[in-house]
């Protein structure tokens, strides 16, 4: 049912240059997370540190009671069984087909006979929507076929915790959608421990639990999704918003002096815009770890910005979320 | 002033300690670790058979038929330069025993080399940089594989395996090609070339060119993973890493041949004529 993965004082760097410093979160188990990040701030870095692939120069990484950067290597081989890692462009191999791809990690670390194999493979392609596709190679198939491949291969030693390196890169924004119901719902599913980098906005906005933001060098907040989509901080706010006006410039963080001008010019950066309703897993039912509508905000005594928390259909979440959590038993007891 | 055109100077100097310090201190330390790593993973169980045999038909597949057509002109090219020399001192009754310890000796060895460096070496340099920059070992380790075990044990004992086959796949070729160019081209007797066939060899030169092979095809296997696997920036990474390849393995090679004939010769008595 998930791990927990907490992270202390966590410091990489490459020869002089510091990618980034004393990084400290916890990832709640269960939860989805979201990492976010301008371009080359060292969000796959960090993704690539959280499973022992770079060595942090400081800090622990800590998987249940075990401390990722000091485990000798055959506890490291052993740890990484709890992962799976969706990579960029899925990392297949590249002279297996899907089938063998997918199948992989089953015959090098399971005894499972052949037809077991096929079974679970099966189970795993249906769960992405790759059957009739078992025979193709890699090379053969589109982007966004090889990064669900990918994520195929990545869930089929059950793990505990999936990693996700920019699942919506090089994806049309349909597909990116599909994506990110795809990964809600399997979070409904097998209660592993998400978390997801990326620099898309509205995969921010409406998939995770928990949201980070990686900014010059160290992790400029991690919580609630509430608490940083209504933050009032002025790099979060900018990257959430997708807007020129900020801290964040085109190459470099901006210097001092422009960013004085920039207040000196009174330019406003903007309204919040509305928070968005979390997505639901497709079946409707309640994830186990998600948190009710507003109830950060409440708690800490916040202001949404109006029109939060309202669909398409013009509900109010906050609202229909009890009566929702109540339909939702009742049709399950009625289920049972 | 003065300390301004020394930091200067200092400055300029650096890149060049530190690319000094790189080349002569870190890569070699890297590569030895990386050695000392696959030669632990060697004796992980299971041994991947599969991968193994697999790599070894690839290595043959790349390398035997260049192997051949180098190794034909190479015999010839001996009997044809020694010839005229031994000829000149009247030893014409010893072309054969001359020609045979040249090829058994040096020529299989070196040919070997040329081969496992350039055809093999580069393959598989290729291969795994190729695996590395689409992230595939990154991959395999996070599926709780070590690519050392998985991918590069077989690999570099394919490598020595075959090379050890190359060698008496030159051998023969090499002292076939020198006879048919002695007796065809050069008017000497079949007669002198065979009887004199092991009148200096001995079979202590097979197994010291053997003892080579080997040492050759596992140089080039460690080199070509080390610089496959330390691949980086995209399709070029590998083209460089590829060509880095073949440079060192040669410069390796040639300097093992160096080496192992020079002990040999001191270690092994010269049979008496």
């Amino acid at each position: 049912m998930g791990v927990e993965i907490r992270v202390e004082g966590l410091t990489k760097r490459f020869g002089r240059q510091t990618i980034w410093e004393d990084v400290s979160l916890t990832l709640p188990a269960g939860e989805i997370s979201v990492l976010l990040g301008p371009s080359g701030t060292g969000k796959s870095v960090f993704l690539k540190t959280l499973v022992g692939l770079l060595k942090p120069d400081r800090g622990n990484v800590w998987i249940g009671d075990r401390n990722l950067p000091q485990l000798p290597e055959d506890l490291l081989y052993e740890t990484r069984k709890l992962f799976g890692v969706l990579f960029q462009d899925g990392a297949l191999f590249g002279s297996m087909n899907l089938f063998d791809n997918i199948a992989f990690p089953l015959r090098e670390h399971t005894k499972k006979n052949e037809s077991e194999v096929k079974r679970i493979v099966q189970e795993k392609m249906e769960m992405v929507g790759l059957i009739g596709a078992e025979g193709k190679l890699p090379g053969e198939i589109s982007g966004g076929m090889r990064k669900r491949a990918g994520l195929a291969r990545a869930l089929v030693l059950d793990p505990e915790i999936i990693l996700f390196d920019e699942p919506d890169s090089g994806l049309d924004p349909v597909r990116t959608a599909y994506l990110n119901q795809l990964i809600v719902d399997l979070n409904a599913q097998i209660g592993a421990t998400f978390l997801i980098v990326t620099h898309d906005i509205n995969t921010a906005r409406t998939v995770p639990d928990n949201i980070g933001l990686l900014f010059r060098r160290e992790l400029i907040m991690f919580g609630q999704r509430e608490m940083l989509l209504s933050s009032e901080e002025p790099v979060v706010r900018q990257f959430l918003n997708a807007r020129r006006v900020g801290p964040i410039g085109m190459s470099e963080e901006k210097d001092i002096s422009e960013l004085e001008a920039e207040a000196k010019l009174g330019s406003d950066p903007g309204k919040l815009p509305p928070i968005a309703p979390q997505l639901m897993p497709s079946d409707g039912r309640i994830r186990p770890t998600q948190h009710a509508p507003g109830s950060w905000l409440r708690a800490h005594g916040v202001t949404p910005p109006p029109g939060s928390f309202i669909d398409d259909l013009g509900r109010d979440w906050v609202q229909e979320w009890p009566r929702y959590v109540a339909s939702m038993g009742a049709s399950a007891g009625r289920g049972l | 002033m003065k300390t301004a055109r020394h930091g200067a100077a200092s400055s300029r100097l650096r890149p060049v300690a530190d690319g000094a310090f790189n080349l002569l201190v870190k890569e070699p330390g890297r590569f030895f670790a990386l050695a000392l790593d696959v030669f632990r993973a060697m004796f992980q169980r299971p041994f991947q058979w599969r991968e193994f045999i697999q790599q070894s038909w690839f290595i043959v597949g790349v390398t035997v038929v260049p192997t051949v057509l180098v190794a034909i002109p190479f015999g010839g090219i001996l009997s044809l330069q020694m010839g005229g020399l031994v000829r000149q001192l009247g030893a014409q009754s010893y072309i054969g025993a001359t020609s045979v310890i040249a090829i058994v000796r040096e020529v299989s060895p070196i040919v070997t080399a040329l081969l496992v460096a350039g055809a093999a070496g580069s393959a598989m340099c290729a291969d795994l940089g190729a695996r590395k920059i689409r992230e595939e070992i990154d991959a395999m380790e996070v599926l709780g594989i070590n690519p050392l075990h998985r991918l590069v044990v077989p690999r570099m004992l394919a490598c020595a395996f075959i090379a050890l086959f190359l060698n008496g796949l030159v051998s023969v070729v090499g002292i076939v090609g020198g006879y048919v160019f002695n007796v065809l081209l050069q008017g000497g007797t079949p007669g002198a070339y065979l009887a004199s066939f092991s009148g200096i060899a001995q079979l202590p030169d097979l197994y010291q060119a053997e003892f080579k092979a080997f040492v050759f095809g596992l140089t080039a296997g460690l080199v070509a993973a080390y610089k496959g696997l330390n691949a980086k920036g995209g399709p070029k990474g590998v083209g460089d890493a590829v060509n880095q390849t073949v440079v060192i393995t040669f410069m390796l090679l040639f300097l093992e041949n160096t080496l192992i004939s020079a002990l040999y010769l001191q270690l092994v008595p010269a049979k008496g004529m």
